[in-house]
């Protein structure tokens, strides 16, 4: 005869207080076991969807830098190139270099190899009054695009002025009416007009193109440019920096501007896109948390409400086991067994009440909470812990007084 | 206390408060029982006779008094100090023979290994008792599937299971009818004759008249013996 054997005789015996009991354990265990499992499942579940949402946004953003890139590709960017001591804000101010370098540098940038430079277009700048009209235009000494050394020649972007030739500008040939053919004269120098350009509502409209070597000489500058604008150029506009240290390399003492807004444009579209995929994920995190932390408070009002009833529950059922086995708790005080040993007979009832409970409870709150879900051992030792510990915590305090009273006093009443 | 004796009341008081009332259950009661003899206490009901009993199997404590045993005060030993000296030395029977309900018969007169642990030659003993008691074909049955009579002798051979010195029977045949009654007596005899002590305290003439001793109480005191 041993305890263990007593107390299984005693659950065999005594089969619907000992069921009640471990349906309690059970129902407490299993509301334990789904909200954790629904909290668990809940993560599990959020990280999925920022997973996929994070792969989701990644593969567009992706798909994006692919679609910018093969459109930034196709349509190129323009470039100004300017001496480095130049004046920037002047240079924004009047929409045209004021400083000089030398006409070389475009021989040197054409034969370079560089492949991401396309069209190449130097010129000379300087706004000036026409002394014969008194007017003040813009002079621009331009000799064409200049073809590059590696590139197959193409079609010229911009043609060059003929010597003796002059374009001009709308507003100017508009309001001196005059027209392609008629002879003028320009800072002393005799052209005939070989072009008048229609509208195009910028500086344009008051600026006079002449062969370069011709406004060198008006100016003063044999020799000498403003700027290089660089048509069409392939490379995205990340990798203007890059670019710029390539050209600084090659053309010591200039600047390189990016003129082409649209891309730029669209490259804000492109971070704007990215920001709010992020932002979107950041909102569905926090909405997860938000759901997660409604799920904590309801757990917080319900799981000490379960743990109470079924503890109380406990102790009535063991109170009246007690009651009922008064009689084999004097007998066995009387026959000589101590009373750790009797203790050790409900501790032991409460253990097995909260093991198989704790079980039971964890696999149903686990198949509720989730469909199916596999208890990690943490969850375990939670749930069959926290059973465990409510089955004798609801025994002890009956059994503890039950083994307590005067065996005689049991004995005699009976 | 000489070498001759199993258990000694000295002097024992035992009392009660019952609805503020001091009630004397044992006044200045002592005896000595003798291996060999059995000695009934009779006196009438609410006497004290099962307080005294209670009292010489440790089970209640006095107010005043000694109960020595093997020159052992019992009464100066802690709960568990008691409950060692009685798993060993002394055995119960009661009336109403408080037998384990969900244990059969074997089991129930193996209870005693709860205290002592298993051991195979007490459970010699048992089959040995099983023999003599008439309970080898109700080894298997629950008390609940027994006679009156049968529930005696299980919870007598559970008694005896230990081999006590002493053997402390209260009303042991006050459930039983005539043949019952003869048979527990005779065990009882059996027991004393292999040098046990009884103290069977009862108010059956019957029981009394198979003691070697008769004591009479009244309210607590010996009023003879």
């Amino acid at each position: 005869m041993s305890i263990f054997k007593l107390a299984c005789q005693e659950i065999i015996r005594r089969k619907m207080n000992f069921l009640l009991g471990l349906l309690s354990i059970t129902l407490a265990a299993a509301i334990i076991s789904h909200s954790l499992v629904s909290l668990a499942t809940h993560d599990l579940r959020t990280e999925e969807i920022i997973s996929d949402k994070e792969e989701e946004t990644r593969i567009r953003m992706a798909k994006l830098e692919d679609d910018y890139r093969i459109i930034m590709k196709k349509m190129g960017f323009n470039l100004l190139i300017v001496p480095e001591d130049q004046n920037l804000a002047d240079l924004y101010a009047d929409d045209f270099a004021s400083s000089f370098m030398p006409e070389s540098y475009v021989e040197t940038l054409a034969t370079c190899g560089q492949v991401s430079i396309r069209h190449l277009l130097p010129s000379i700048q300087k706004k000036m009054e026409w002394p014969e009209y008194r007017r003040t235009v813009i002079l621009t000494g331009t000799r064409g695009e200049v073809p590059l050394a590696h590139a197959d020649p193409k079609e010229p972007m911009q043609n060059p002025v003929a010597p003796g030739e002059i374009i001009l500008g709308y507003e100017l040939h508009r309001s001196l009416n005059l027209k392609v053919g008629d002879s003028i004269k320009f800072n002393g120098s005799n052209f005939t007009i070989s072009e008048c350009y229609s509208e195009r509502g910028n500086k344009d409209d008051i600026t006079v193109w002449i062969e370069l070597a011709a406004a060198q000489k008006m100016l003063n500058k044999p020799g000498e440019i403003n700027a290089i604008l660089a048509l069409k150029c392939m490379c995205a506009p990340d990798q203007l920096a890059d670019l710029r240290q390539e050209i600084g390399s090659i053309l010591p003492g200039t600047t390189l501007i990016e003129k082409g807004s649209r891309i730029i444009t669209r490259a804000e579209a492109r971070r704007r896109a990215k920001a709010e995929a992020l932002a979107a994920i950041a909102s569905e995190k926090n909405t997860r948390l938000q759901l997660r932390s409604e799920m904590e408070q309801f757990n917080a009002v319900l799981l000490p409400v379960v743990l109470a009833g079924c503890g109380l529950l406990i102790a009535f059922l063991f109170w009246t086991n007690v009651r009922e086995r008064k009689s084999e708790i004097g007998i066995l005080r009387a026959i000589g067994v101590d009373t750790k040993k009797i203790m050790s007979l409900f501790v032991f009832r409460a253990l097995i009440m909260g093991l198989i409970g704790g079980i039971a409870g964890l696999a149903a709150g686990a198949l509720a909470g989730s469909g199916f879900f596999m208890p990690g051992h943490i969850l375990f030792l939670q749930v069959v812990g926290t059973a465990v510990f409510l089955a004798l915590a609801g025994a002890w305090i009956p059994s503890y007084a039950g083994i307590s009273r005067d065996p005689a006093q049991v004995l005699v009443e009976d | 206390m000489s070498n001759s004796e199993v258990l000694v009341l000295d002097r024992l008081y035992k009392s009660y408060v019952k609805e503020n009332q001091r009630i004397k259950a044992v006044e200045n009661f002592s005896i000595k029982l003798n291996p060999g003899e059995i000695t009934a206490v009779c006196g009438p009901s609410g006497c004290g006779k099962t307080s005294l009993l209670l009292l010489a199997g440790g089970l209640l404590t006095p107010d005043s008094g000694r109960v020595l045993a093997d020159g052992t005060n019992i009464v100066e030993l802690n709960p568990n100090g008691k409950a060692r000296w009685r798993s060993t030395y002394c055995g119960f029977v009661f009336q109403q023979y408080h037998l384990v309900p969900y244990l059969t018969v074997y089991e129930n007169m193996l209870a005693s290994e709860l205290a002592l642990g298993h051991d195979k030659n007490r459970r010699k003993k048992a089959d040995d008792l099983c023999d003599l008691l008439g309970l080898n074909d109700r080894k298997k049955h629950f008390p609940g599937e027994l006679s009156a009579g049968e529930k005696q002798r299980v919870a007598l051979a559970r008694a005896l299971f230990t081999t006590p010195a002493v053997l402390l029977a209260d009303e042991i045949t006050g459930n039983l009818d005539d043949p019952n009654t003869d048979l527990v007596l005779k065990l009882l005899r059996d027991y004393s004759g292999r040098g046990g002590s009884v103290l069977l305290v009862t108010h059956d003439s019957k029981a009394a008249d198979a003691a070697d001793r008769i004591v009479f109480m009244e309210k607590g005191k010996m009023i003879s013996g």
